[in-house]
This record gives structure tokens, C-alpha cells and sequence, in this order.
């Protein structure tokens, strides 16, 4: 599904449509929203370096970590300095987003560190006209003014967000799937009622997600797909979902010598018996038994009869028109419809 | 003549230095710190014990102190009973105290007040930075501590928007300028949404976030608290390692130790 993912970005799309786009959300439940990213990142821009995309070039608006970062990140990731250097360019939007640095006095006897040719400053963030200007500059500076397409790569739209509205953000979004091959989005969710935190159950599994893909297809069809994702030495690995549930349930069973579970067999008697107290609708008179006289002993005399015996008929026997209710009194002595209290005697 | 006593030998690191990669000296191995405490558990013992690691004599470390919580006097009489006169460093130019005590921005003109009043904080710590790097210290590392974040938001009229744009002029130091950064900030005094979101952006933002909190268990006469460090192999990454240990403060410094190690 990751691949998938990763070809759609490549093929980008047909004349007249707008292009595809990813946007990956995550949590601090889940952090690794920007590890994601980082893989299609470099997916992307090795795909574009050997000219296998539609996208001629890639543009990435850097608001959450330095260039320096992404230039490393893709180095690692082994694409080639000097193609970096000729199909990627960034939009710096770090370390100065506010334009502060040029309403100060300039450091001196301190060395800057240096800039490379592919990175752009851009110090307003606030104006989202002008961001999507200089986005959409960028590409067309390097692949020019013909039908060629370029990629965007937004890390991380939350940080716009706090300098600007959602629609701003919204259609700067969209204006620029008007005009690009592709766009990756990066968007953090953070937690809105912050608790403590089990930082144990973080450190388990925070190596491991569910990555949950919602596809819209061309013809409206949306595809609900997950797949596993597993973080090593190396980055992101995605692998098909397993059955883990079922196994994780086994395992957590204790190895004991005696059987914990019922066999099937054991389900179906189970379902057989024959519970008290509950009409089971046989036609039959249903005798309670309260454990002081014998079940089987038809025999009854009157003045033996215990409170507790009682018989019912069933609704077999209802319908048949011939219910009756049987009513034995705790004491035979009381007369019924007593105008006395009962409780005169008591002397508080 | 007597000759001069050797040197006293390097301290063994404790717990909490161990857990944080300090070592015996030299910089930290992450950028961003984010200290975490409570109302029942302050942490400000944490930002002591950055102050004198960075001035300690093993190290060629420098410090921008951003003096909110406290004035100079404060932190130096703190620091004298662990051995470290920070009056001494400040006029060897290793420390920059820049002291915000009544920080206030005024907000009778409109929003852009607060958005200069943080400028030009940032303005000063870059000053500072340049002030230290002009001597002799060039080769060495710059800690900036901040101490703490609930008085900017304060000063800020409890604008986060203007809190966090701040802290991402401070956060780029740590790439530009070879800077690291330690935050303090309290848990349990915020009420707004708004103020959660903050301190889940800091969540993520930072290399290592070091809790203090009181024991699960409660009061106790000889342990203070429990500590938990979260290491994350990048900002907003994945927990690589967690150390969970607990603390006595005393007057000439803080003891860590296992639970269950003292008796």
C-alpha cells in the first residue's frame, strides 16, 4: 500500500486534473507522522533524480526543522549531492519566519553558517499569498515555463496553521495541486486534553503504528486500507496488518496444567443446561426445587406445603385457557382483608 | 616550596547525567530540553544542575540564562552551596545572566507589541551569543536556559502563538549558532486548551524531556520525588530509551538513586 502510495505521488497526474496528494497526520500517541514523511520525501525526490516521475523538480517548504536536515536526510537516503543540488530546492521557512533577523542588528565576529544555492529564505509566513508566490517561483524557476510539472512537500502545515487561518491554508493547498505533480502535506495532531502520560506503554510502541490510508480514487470510490508500520536503523518498513490480535490473546493465556478454556463440546452442554427460575417453554409445569423435599414426590399434603414451593404454569398452558396461580400465605391464622395493624404491637 | 595539590579527579556522573549522555564533560549529545514539573515537585533543581555542569572546569561551556522566575542573587546563592560562584563566571564572560524579572510587554498599542517585545529578546540573546563568542570562547558550546516558560506566556498576556514563535527563533539557534536549549516549564497550572496544545508542540519538538513529579506512593521524608527522562531519537520521534529514577534535593546539590537502592 506504502508502494502504491509512492506511485501515485510519481505518476502524478493527467492533463486537466489536479494533482494527487498525500497528507499524513499523526499524534503524540503515535509521533511518527514525520518519519512517514521523511520516507516519501526521499522516495520522491530519488524518483525525481532519475527522471522516473512526472515531476521535473521538487519544491519543499521546510517550517518545522532546518534545511540543513533534509539535505542530510537525502544524502542518507542516497540520493546523489548534485542532483539534489539541480532538482530540489527549499523553501526556508525556519529560521526566519517572522523576518526578525532583518529588524536586528546583524551578528558580527560571528560566523554565519553558510547557505546553499538551492534555499531560499522566506520571512513573511503570515502571508500565505505571497508563500504560494515563492512556492510556485521556485518550481518554475528550475523546470520552466512549459507544461513540466514539480512536486511540494509541506513539513509541517500545523506550524502554518498557527500563523494563519484554515482556509488561508486550504486554498493555498489547493491552488497548488492546480499548479504541481504532487503534494505532501505534513499535518501534527496534538493530544487536546494532555494527561499523564504512560511513558512505558510510549517506549513499547513507539516503533510500531497502524497506518491507515484513506485512498479517493478518480472515479469517487474511496478505499479504507492499513498496513503496519515498523520503525529500524534504517527508517520506515510497512508491512501487510497480521492477524496479531487473536495471537496476542493466545500468548497472553497462562501455561497452567489445567485447561482454562471450554472445548466445543463443552459450549454446546453448557447451552443445554437448564437454568431455574426461567420459563423454558416446554408445555410443563415447572416445579421449583427448594432443596427440602424430593423432586420426584407427587404426594403432597396440604399441611406440609412450604412458602417457598410454588408452581406456575407456562404459557402453553395460558394459552390454552386454563392458567392458574397458586398463592400460599405465610400464616394460615391471619385473616384476609385485616382492618388491623399488624405492627400495633410494637413498642418503640 | 609545597607544590600546588594535583587537581581533585573527575566526578563519576550520576544518574541523571548518565541518563542524559552527559558523561564526564564536553556538549550534550541532543539540542532541546524540556523540563517538566508540578506544583508539588519543582524542577528548578534541573536547571541548577545544567548551570554548573556547562560552568563546571571540565568543560569549555557557556550559558545564556534567561533570569524570569528569580533574580541573579537567587541562582548565585544556589549555586555557591554546590561549589560554583556564577558572579565569578559572569565576569569571566562565560555566563550571560539576562535578567527578566518584571518582563512585561506593553499592550496598550495593539498585538505588535508582543511580537517586538519577543524580538527583541531574541535581539539580546543573540547579543549575548556574540558577546561570549567574541573572547576566547569561540570553540566552545552555548547553553541557552530558560527559566521559566509560564512567565513569557505571562508577559505575553498568555498569547502561546507569540510563546511558540519565540521558542522557534530560540530552536534555530541550536542549528545555526551551535546552541542547546533547556526549557522549564510547569505542568499543572494550565487550564486554556490553547496552553495544553503548547505544551504538547514542546512534547514534541524536543530531543529529551526530563519529568519531576511527586511518588506515586506520597510524601516522603527521605526521597523528594521520581524522575523520568525520555530520550527520542530525533525531535518528534520515537522514545529510543526511558530512565526512571528517584531524587533527594539538598542544600549543596541533588542526590539520584534507584527506588529501593537506599536505606
Amino acid at each position: 500500500m506504502a508502494e502504491s502510495i509512492s506511485r501515485s505521488l510519481r505518476d502524478g497526474c493527467l492533463e486537466g486534473e489536479h494533482a494527487p496528494a498525500l497528507t499524513i497526520e499523526d499524534s503524540l500517541a503515535s509521533p511518527l507522522g514525520s518519519h512517514v514523511f521523511d520516507h516519501f520525501l526521499a522516495n520522491l525526490a530519488s524518483q525525481i533524480a532519475d527522471g522516473t516521475s512526472q515531476a521535473r523538480g521538487l519544491v519543499l517548504v521546510a517550517l518545522n526543522r532546518s534545511p540543513s536536515f533534509y539535505i542530510d536526510l537525502l544524502r542518507r537516503k542516497g540520493v546523489d549531492a548534485s542532483l539534489v543540488d539541480k532538482w530540489v530546492r527549499i523553501l526556508d521557512c525556519y529560521s526566519d519566519p517572522l523576518g526578525w533577523k532583518d529588524r536586528i542588528p546583524p551578528l558580527t565576529n560571528v560566523q554565519k553558517p553558510s547557505t546553499r544555492e538551492n534555499v531560499s529564505f522566506f520571512r513573511d509566513v503570515r502571508d500565505i499569498n505571497k508563500l504560494l508566490s515563492s512556492v510556485l517561483d521556485l518550481g518554475k524557476g528550475f523546470v520552466g515555463q512549459g507544461k513540466t510539472r514539480f512536486a511540494v512537500a509541506v513539513d509541517l502545515v500545523s506550524n502554518l496553521l498557527r500563523h494563519t487561518s484554515l482556509p488561508s491554508v486550504a486554498g493555498l493547498l489547493n491552488n497548488l495541486r492546480s499548479n504541481v505533480a504532487s503534494v505532501q502535506p505534513i499535518m501534527q495532531l496534538t493530544d487536546e486534553h494532555r494527561s499523564r502520560r504512560d511513558f512505558l506503554w510510549l517506549e513499547k510502541n513507539s516503533c510500531k503504528a497502524k497506518f491507515c490510508v484513506r485512498l479517493k480514487r478518480r472515479n469517487g470510490r474511496v478505499k479504507l486500507l492499513a498496513e503496519e508500520l515498523h520503525m529500524d536503523q534504517v527508517g520506515v518498513k510497512f508491512a501487510a496488518v497480521t492477524s496479531e490480535n487473536s495471537f496476542v490473546n493466545k500468548s497472553l493465556l497462562p501455561k497452567v496444567q489445567f485447561n482454562l478454556q471450554l472445548s466445543d463440546q463443552e459450549r454446546v452442554d453448557r447451552a443445554k443446561v437448564v437454568l431455574p427460575y426461567e420459563h423454558q417453554g416446554n408445555g410443563e409445569a415447572i416445579q421449583i426445587y427448594d432443596g427440602r423435599r424430593s423432586l420426584s414426590d407427587d404426594q403432597k399434603d396440604p399441611h406440609l406445603v412450604q412458602p417457598s414451593t410454588l408452581s406456575a404454569m407456562t404459557d402453553a398452558q395460558a394459552n390454552s385457557g386454563n392458567g392458574e396461580i397458586h398463592y400460599i400465605r405465610d400464616s394460615d391464622d391471619e385473616q384476609p382483608d385485616s382492618d388491623e395493624d399488624p405492627d400495633d404491637d410494637l413498642d418503640f | 616550596m609545597n607544590p600546588s595539590p594535583p587537581p581533585p579527579p573527575p566526578r563519576d556522573p550520576d544518574l541523571l547525567e548518565e541518563a542524559l549522555g552527559l558523561g564526564r564533560g564536553g556538549s550534550p549529545p541532543w539540542r532541546l530540553a524540556f523540563v517538566e514539573d508540578c506544583v508539588e515537585t519543582s524542577g528548578a533543581f534541573v536547571l541548577h544542575h545544567f548551570l554548573k555542569r556547562a560552568l563546571s572546569t571540565e568543560g569549555d561551556g557557556t550559558v545564556v540564562f534567561l533570569g524570569l522566575a528569580q533574580p541573579f542573587s537567587h541562582y548565585d546563592r544556589v549555586l555557591r552551596k554546590m561549589g560554583c560562584n556564577l558572579s565569578v563566571q559572569r565576569n569571566k564572560n562565560k555566563l550571560h545572566f539576562i535578567d527578566l524579572l518584571n518582563l512585561e510587554f506593553l499592550d496598550e498599542k495593539g498585538e505588535n507589541d508582543r511580537e517586538i517585545g519577543f524580538m527583541d529578546l531574541y535581539n539580546r540573546i543573540l547579543r549575548s551569543i556574540e558577546a561570549i563568542r567574541s573572547k576566547d570562547n569561540n570553540g566552545g558550546w552555548t547553553t541557552i536556559i530558560i527559566d521559566d516558560l509560564s512567565h513569557l506566556e505571562i508577559a505575553a498576556h498568555g498569547s502561546v502563538k507569540h510563546v511558540l514563535d519565540f521558542l522557534q527563533y530560540c530552536r534555530s539557534l541550536t542549528s545555526e549558532m551551535d546552541c542547546f536549549l533547556v526549557i522549564l516549564n510547569h505542568e499543572d497550572i494550565h487550564s486554556s486548551d490553547e496552553a495544553l496544545q503548547m505544551l504538547s508542540h514542546l512534547d514534541y519538538i524536543s530531543d529529551i524531556l526530563i519529568k519531576a513529579e511527586t511518588l506515586s506512593t506520597g510524601i516522603a521524608a527521605d526521597v523528594h520525588g521520581q524522575m523520568t527522562v525520555v530520550i527520542k531519537d530525533a525531535p518528534g520521534g520515537l522514545i529510543k530509551k526511558l530512565h526512571s529514577f528517584q531524587f533527594k534535593v539538598k542544600e549543596n546539590g541533588v542526590e539520584f538513586f534507584y527506588p529501593g537502592s537506599r536505606f
